[in-house]
């Protein structure tokens, strides 16, 4: 920020400090009279002053949509609007086959399974398969990921086994479906297979975790490195494994 | 309205080597699809047979069925007659009973030879032909709702519809088709493809769609049935008939008086990870269940640019429905089942975007006359600008109504970004319905230049599949995808699920539904 902007601000619709501002929203009300003046006390109660419903418009029988324009009172202090951070910066996926190029001189391998008893590869697939998830594709469509999709109720150790012979970078467990916290032991599991089965000499894969159960605070007493919550997209997880690549050159790799 | 004169005036011998070029490519994949069988094509024709239901786990006794049977005989001489030979001892009252003992351990099956084999023979034509005397029941149903309500007239609107709940879609689908849509799309819940069973009920929760089982394809299209009345127009419904359980699907669809299904011969394989083989084998008996139901294929050519550039990878969308079509013919669909599909994907950023995308739909209307295209809207390049899609979708609607494209699917401004608000598609539907009114007729002043660019582009896509369908004519077809030729996906032959499900088929392997319907379907391509 430059030192001349102002710290308190409103929204800007054609002259400074005016506080307009536009938008539309649908009441389960039948078009008419009513409606319209359903929508402007609505909006009043937002706090637009003046509140100017420009368009209503019934959506059927029992629907009306409207688009209200508006001054909003609230003042807004920038020093107060703080950023939250991730600890990895959310790239596209341009930036994320360069990256991986770059630094690691060849594919990155990533190897996803649901372990245990959990028969559910909804979350696993909606991050691992083309089709993807909220509209981003998932990891198999990175050009410079290797993806191997176990499937669904794969043993911690034979997961563990097949990373080392594929020689994974990253380990994804998902887990979809569970009782009585079956998918925190079967984290652990995974995490004290990759402890006893993994070469000692090679850099140990990462240990992703993701499940709409999990809490994302619980990585390290899991043995994870990093837990994704519900809603996660592929990129953020792709984004992340390239933030914990190793900077400079490419692992060392005994082929 | 379809077969206007040509345009672009491409050179016929070239589109004439292109169909000859799909044909040889799509020869070793028939072969193979006519000299295997799969679990979910024996499945198919249990269903056809009239087992229904499922266990307390929620497994359908068909699954049961089918891996009982395997397990005792294998499958490699089919299902029908070990099952029906079972039957025919007499110690089981029906097919549910038999079912059902078998899950427990308590059924034998063999592969009767002799007396017992014509037995066997005759009781499971009979049973699978009462099935599907009810596709062609469900056929002259809809023949008839058609003539009494009357067709609505082209381009179709077709609208998606799901909440999860199937009880919350009813409403919605009844006031989308008050709104104006002419198809209903209910899109399944993420994951089905995968299962390796069709659930069974009416069903309440998805992931980002509704379930499809038979009873959630009955109560929406009796629903479709009630507000077709009331508006006087049929109504039609569409499904996806893909992933491990395609022939399952298929059937219940025509059972159940789907109007259209989602048939694409490669998209389960490079989407969803599903082996090659299993997917072909399976694809061609669901086309023919779709032949004999009267249900229009939809095909999904328009994915390949959600991961490929619209531009760079145009010719492997038409190489793609080059392919869709002869498959579809050969399983006895006609021209006016192919909805074949493609997609306006190209960049907006692109100078001239918007003459690439009507040289290339105008391209696909003229390779594919008689076939209803379906023609689908951005979605790549939608960002959290709604504004921006709004007009994005109304160029899109635009290069329908002059390109003639038969079924439109309504384009989201919110697409990608949320579920569509109520309000969304009622916007979406006046932005199609006002580019319709104001631009009707508009294609009959639309004449490219000859010569110009549209025609040229439209030439050089004409010509890089052709290229490309020779080397897949020459390298085969599992060849060319398992090399990444369609949505930059590599898939080997013998990768991706559900190849454990597919078996060679004996000498004197017998499908009695296969055997219907290989005698009833038209097949080649009409001169």
């Amino acid at each position: 920020m430059t030192e001349d902007a102002p710290r308190h601000v409103r929204p800007y619709g054609d002259t400074t400090g005016d506080g307009m501002i536009q938008l539309s929203f649908t009441l389960p009300v039948a078009p008419g009279p009513h409606a319209e003046a359903a929508a402007a006390a609505f909006a009043a109660k937002m706090g637009l002053d003046p509140a100017m419903v420009v368009h209503a418009k019934g959506v059927g029988e029992r629907f009306t949509f409207f688009v209200v324009y508006g001054r909003s009172p609230v003042i807004l202090d920038l020093d107060e609007v703080k950023v939250v951070e991730r600890e990895f910066p959310l790239l596209t996926a341009k930036e994320i086959n360069l990256k991986i190029r770059s630094r690691l001189k060849r594919r990155m391998v990533v190897v996803g399974a649901t372990v245990g008893t959990d028969a559910h590869t909804v979350g696993l697939d909606a991050i691992l398969n083309v089709k993807g998830f909220a509209g981003e594709k998932g990891l198999e469509s990175y050009r410079e990921l290797r993806v191997v999709n176990l499937g669904a109720q794969v043993d911690a150790r034979d997961l563990v086994e097949r990373a080392v012979s594929e020689r994974a970078d990253a380990l994804l467990v998902s887990q979809v479906v569970t009782q009585r916290d079956a998918h925190l032991q079967h984290v652990r599991e995974v995490a004290d297979a990759l402890t006893t089965g993994w070469p000692a000499r090679q850099r140990r894969p990462k240990l992703l975790v993701g499940g709409p159960r999990f809490d994302p605070a619980s990585a390290a007493a899991l043995g994870a490195d990093r837990v994704f919550a519900k809603g996660t997209t592929p990129r953020e997880v792709a984004s992340y494994l390239v933030h914990e690549l190793p900077a400079g050159g490419p692992a060392r790799r005994s082929r | 309205m379809t077969a206007r004169a040509p345009l672009l005036h491409l050179d016929q011998r070239t589109v004439r080597k292109a169909r000859k070029l799909a044909e040889r490519a799509a020869a070793p994949v028939v072969e193979l699809a006519r000299t295997h069988t799969t679990t979910s094509v024996e499945r198919a024709v249990l269903r056809l047979a009239g087992l229904t239901g499922a266990d307390a786990e929620g497994i359908p006794w068909v699954n049961r069925l089918v891996d009982a049977v395997a397990a005792d005989v294998g499958l490699e001489h089919g299902v029908a007659l070990p099952v029906f030979d079972a039957l025919a001892s007499g110690e089981h009252a029906d097919l549910a009973t038999l079912a059902q003992k078998a899950a427990a351990g308590g059924a034998q099956f063999r592969l009767p030879a002799g007396v017992g084999h014509q037995r066997a023979r005759r009781l499971a034509q009979r049973a699978v032909g009462a099935g599907i005397g009810r596709i062609d029941r469900a056929r002259k149903d809809r023949d008839v709702m058609l003539r009494r309500l009357g067709d609505p007239p082209k381009p179709w609107i077709y609208l998606i519809v799901a909440t999860g709940d199937i009880y919350e879609d009813i409403p919605q689908a009844q006031a989308a088709a008050r709104a104006g849509a002419d198809i209903i799309a209910v899109i399944r819940s993420t994951g089905q493809s995968l299962l390796d069973y069709v659930p069974e009920g009416a069903t309440r929760e998805g992931f980002a769609g509704t379930y499809a089982t038979q009873e959630n394809f009955r109560l929406m299209r009796a629903a479709l049935d009630e507000v077709s009345r009331e508006l006087g127009r049929y109504v039609r419904l569409t499904n996806d008939a893909s992933g491990l359980c395609m022939p399952e699907i298929a059937t219940l669809a025509g059972l159940e008086r789907l109007d259209m299904m989602l048939n694409d011969c490669m998209y389960g394989i490079i989407f969803r990870d599903i082996n090659p083989r299993r997917t072909f084998i399976d694809q061609r008996f669901s086309r023919q269940i779709h032949a004999r139901a009267g249900i229009v294929i939809n095909t999904g050519e328009d994915n390949y640019l959600t991961t490929a550039d619209a531009v760079d990878a145009a010719h492997t969308v038409v190489v793609s429905q080059l392919l869709n079509e002869r498959f579809g013919l050969e399983a006895g669909l006609q021209d006016w089942q192919l909805g074949l599909g493609h997609a306006f994907e190209i960049n907006p950023a692109l100078p001239e975007q918007f003459r690439l995308e009507l040289a290339q739909a105008q391209l696909v209307r003229e390779l594919f006359p008689h076939a209803p295209l379906k023609y689908m809207p951005p979605t790549k390049h939608m960002t959290g600008n709604v504004f921006f899609g709004y007009l994005l979708d109304a160029f899109f609607n635009l290069a329908g109504v002059l390109t003639n494209q038969e079924i439109i699917l309504v384009g989201m401004m919110t697409e990608g970004i949320v579920t569509p608000f109520l309000s969304d598609r009622d916007l979406a539907l006046e932005n199609v319905r006002y580019v319709r009114d104001a631009c009707a007729g508009l294609a009959e002043d639309f004449v490219p230049a000859r010569g110009g660019f549209i025609a040229q582009r439209a030439a050089q896509v004409l010509a890089e599949s052709v290229e490309l369908l020779e080397r897949i004519a020459d390298e085969g077809l599992f060849t060319a995808i398992a090399d990444g030729t369609f949505g930059i996906t590599k898939r080997p032959a013998d990768g991706g699920r559900g190849l454990d499900g597919v078996v060679v088929r004996a000498d004197g392997y017998y499908n009695p539904a296969g055997a219907l319907l290989e005698q009833a379907g038209p097949v080649g391509r009409p001169a």
